[in-house]
């Protein structure tokens, strides 16, 4: 049944930075002022702008960041079942980006190099708390790990890529990426 | 209505043709594009990228090297050609390690640029992430395998025009890889020189001159102000104005 609440109600909207650096997060609040516009229209649920730790059922899910630990690979699944549309935001979740680039060498191999044999290393230990996610063998794009409805490329994407995004699914529309506004840098 | 004796038709476009034209060379010089990265006005095509496959009839072929012959019927800009060619930019993007924001050729390069020309949002396909020797021993030039997409331009290059023969790919299949035809396998015992084309010619961040990366920034680059179309048109009608 379709009610007046439902058609009118706020889209939930969840975002969160795995293997990233916020700096899309950072991009996202370059809408500046349309921000306020915006938040007429969704409401946040999990995300580093509220600190809920776990994600509800959500009509939009943003993914900003590659999956480089098994807290990474948890967080991803758990949004994907919660999100009815889940979007790779950024070169860091679309291809892995530059956590990737550890992708060409053995992991060992690269705890070793910076926690045992790196320039300036005085206290030679590779982090070994339990509390800290153990990581995976490669940095791998989230749609390798679950399916993903779209994908929004940039580095980080621009606050009107975000509003290109954004603006159409608020009203049920299907996004169209300009290629004039498609950058991967 | 047919082609005429000395003219093809690209999507329903008529083009005059000389004998012995590619149906690359006739279209450019006709302004009309037809996606490419392994050809180069001025070299002798290769074949290998395959972007610029075309269908005559029902026939694929790759426009840069099949011979433009009176009277052919040419499907070049359509849909299905242009999501065959994304899937192939696709395959070119996890074949090797392409991570544009950390590369110095991003918004010079051609295979970004290609990408963009034909909407690619994402990698569709697994990525290899390849473990590929680079190669810093040359003074001014830097070779980062990484990136190569074995569009042989450069071997040609060294060949054809600088006369230097410095490069060749070696290996078959998701083996082939570039190499330096010199005893070390090293770019610094080569006699190539930052100058030569096929140091410039590369069409993405495999083979760079050193010290020159950031000269632009990032946003005022070739492909931030115009398309690989427009550059694609732009370079054939260079290469005549030489001639």
């Amino acid at each position: 049944m379709t009610t007046e609440h439902t058609t009118k109600r706020k889209l939930k909207l969840a975002t969160t930075s795995l293997a990233g650096c916020f700096g899309c997060h950072m991009s996202f609040l370059d809408m500046d002022e349309r921000l306020a516009g915006l938040l007429k229209h969704i409401e946040f649920d999990r995300s580093p702008f509220t600190d809920i730790k776990h994600c509800g059922p959500c009509d939009i899910g943003l993914i900003e960041g590659g999956v480089c630990n098994a807290e990474n690979v948890y967080v991803l699944r758990e949004f994907r079942a919660q999100c009815r549309i889940l979007v790779a935001v950024g070169a860091c979740a679309i291809n892995g980006g530059v956590p990737a680039m550890r992708n060409y060498f053995d992991l060992q191999d690269c705890l070793e190099e910076v926690y045992l044999r790196g320039t300036n290393v005085t206290h030679p230990h590779i982090p070994d708390d339990p509390e800290l996610p153990l990581l995976l063998d490669k940095v791998y794009p989230v749609g390798e790990i679950v399916p993903i409805d779209y994908f929004l490329s940039g580095c980080p994407p621009s606050a009107e890529a975000f509003l290109q995004l954004l603006q159409p699914l608020l009203v049920g529309e299907k996004p169209q990426i300009a290629k004039s506004r498609l950058h991967y840098d | 209505m047919t082609a005429g004796n000395d003219t093809i038709r690209i999507d329903n476009q008529e083009i005059p043709f000389t004998a012995g034209q590619t149906i690359m060379d006739a279209a450019l010089a006709a302004g009309v594009y037809i996606p490419h990265l392994c050809h180069h006005p001025g070299l002798p095509p290769s074949g290998n990228c395959r972007l610029c496959m075309v269908e005559i009839g029902n026939r694929s072929v790759a426009a840069c090297i099949a011979a433009a012959t009176a009277g052919q019927q040419i499907r070049n800009d359509t849909p299905e050609l242009n999501a065959a060619r994304k899937a192939i930019t696709q395959m070119l993007f996890v074949e090797g390690n392409h991570i544009c924001p950390s590369c110095e050729k991003t918004g010079n390069c051609k295979l970004q640029a290609m990408a963009y020309h034909l909407g690619m949002l994402d990698d569709h396909f697994p990525q290899f992430y390849p473990h590929r020797e680079l190669d810093a021993s040359h003074p001014d030039i830097l070779l980062d395998r990484s990136r190569c997409i074995l569009c042989d331009l450069c071997v040609r290059a060294s060949r054809d025009v600088d006369k230097k023969n410095v490069f060749a790919i070696a290996g078959r299949g998701t083996q082939a890889h570039l190499i330096v035809n010199t005893p070390t396998g090293k770019l610094v015992d080569s006699p190539m020189a930052k100058t030569d084309l096929a140091a410039n010619i590369c069409p993405v961040g495999a083979i760079l001159i050193k010290e020159k990366g950031y000269e632009v920034p990032i946003g005022q680059r070739i492909y931030d102000r115009q398309t690989i179309r427009d550059i694609g048109l732009y370079e054939q009608a260079e290469e005549k104005n030489k001639e």
